[in-house]
Order: structure tokens, then sequence, then C-alpha cells
């Protein structure tokens, strides 16, 4: 998986930054799967990703230490769309975390991040110290050679 | 986008709750208010119809969840009433079909409470 590159072969680019609070997810959710509309991806292609970028705000929402900003790009290709999630918020401190864990919450979000990984193709998750969170899927389009 | 619940009483011990419009970490606040007042009241056994729900997330999960583990302690039930396909699949590939009464009417669902 590498936007950068495949952005060079056709990839139309959308670019979305709302406020990291609940009542933002679902425009996130709305816009994501209005691209996944207009590449032909199937009604129910197009839920899995719906879900799969809401869980992922979501889980930045919930993050004790989230940003301001939750920054969604999604990527057209000709064979995916690419979904990139970044938060520019630091992660837990052990003492949240080990607080996170004592409640059902924690649970929750386990099962966020389970939808995710089930639901889309490939996933990639990764944590900067400094520059916050990054979360990468990828869905396949049926039919077309990856 | 928002989520509606009507709470209404039917026969034996049991309240339905039904849902509209969409669960998600915005809404399911509501959603977890209403099934805990209906618990804190003392009513163990619900059915909550899902039939008008067009999206579920895992914070709405989770609300369904805490709340059949609430009743559960105390001999109660909760059952579903889904029609939806994309929300019945979200139950079975996280395995919550096993652990919800899941049904494709309210009048199945209150069948088995009985």
């Amino acid at each position: 998986m590498n936007p950068a590159a495949e952005r060079d072969v056709a990839a139309e680019v959308v670019d979305l930054r709302v406020p990291s609070r609940a009542e933002w997810v679902a425009l996130v959710r709305l816009a994501t799967a209005a691209v996944a509309n207009r590449m032909q991806f199937s009604i129910e292609d197009i839920e899995d990703v719906k879900l799969a970028v809401a869980e992922a705000c979501t889980a930045v929402i919930q993050h004790p230490n989230h940003g301001e900003y939750i920054d969604v790009t999604c990527e057209a290709l000709a064979d995916a769309l690419h979904v990139r999630v970044r938060d520019s918020g630091r992660p837990a401190t052990d003492a949240q975390a080990v607080r996170a864990l004592d409640f059902d919450e924690a649970r929750v979000a386990g099962l966020g991040v389970f939808l995710i990984r089930t639901l889309m193709d490939e996933v990639r998750y990764d944590v900067h110290p400094d520059s916050g969170t990054d979360l990468r899927m990828r869905k396949q389009l049926p039919g077309r050679p990856s | 986008m928002d989520i509606k619940v009507h709470v209404r009483e039917a026969p034996g011990d049991c309240y339905v709750v039904d849902l509209s419009g969409e669960i998600d970490v915005y809404t399911s606040p509501k959603v977890k208010d209403a099934i805990g007042e209906l618990i804190d009241r003392g009513v163990y056994h619900l059915v909550i119809n899902l039939e008008k729900v067009r999206y579920i997330d895992s914070t709405g999960l989770g609300v369904l969840i805490g709340g059949l583990k609430r009743v559960r302690e105390h001999g109660g039930s909760v059952h579903l009433v889904c029609t939806n396909p994309q929300i019945k699949k979200i139950f079975d590939i996280t395995g919550l079909v096993k652990i919800f009464g899941i049904f494709d009417s309210e009048d199945a669902a209150m069948k088995a409470l009985a």
C-alpha cells in the first residue's frame, strides 16, 4: 500500500479536516460513502467503508490525548479506495492506558479495531510519539486487478 | 443525523425500545440513557427494535452489550429485532449474534421472552 506512488497513476484525492468531536463523525462517514459511491463500490462495500472510517474517527475521539482535528484523506484509485485517518494527539500515558482498561469502553474500543480489520482489505496503523496516529486502510474494488 | 428513541410497555413485565435513525458515538448516549433508565426502574426484560436503525457502530454495540450485562445480573434478557442485512452482518462478524437473541419480528422476540 503506497498511496503516494499510486497517486501518480491516477488517484483522485479528497481531503477532509473535522474537529475531533463526536458530532462530526457523521460528516466523515457521509463524505467517505460519497467517494466510495462515485467509485461504484457495491452498497455492502460502501457500508463497510463507512463503518471502518467512522470507527477510526471514534477511536481518535475516545483517545484521552486526541488532537483538535482529525484529518481524513480519501484516494480514489482505479482499483481501490485508500483512506487515511490522522490525528495529531499524543499516545496515552501508561497511567491513562491502565485507567482505560477499568472501563467497559476499553472492550468496545477493541471491537472498533476488530471491525476495521475485518471490513477493510488492508490496514496499517502507525503511532508517532511526536506527530500522532496515522491509520491507513484499503478497500479493493471487486473485479479490478490490484 | 439523529436517533429517535421511543419506549413502550408490553405485556409480561417487558418493555419495547423502538430505535430509529443512526447509532454512533454521538447518538449512542441517548440510547444508553433510555435503556439505563428502564433498568434503574426494575425493568429487566427488554425488546429493542432496530428495524428502523440504518447504522450502528461499536459504541452502539457497546450500549447494547452494557444493557444486556446489567439485566442478566437480575435474570433478565435483551432481545433484538433486526431485519437490516448490514446491521445483521455487524452482529454476525462480531459474534454478538451468539449472545443476543436476534429476531426478524417483534412478535417473535416477544414470544421468545415468554
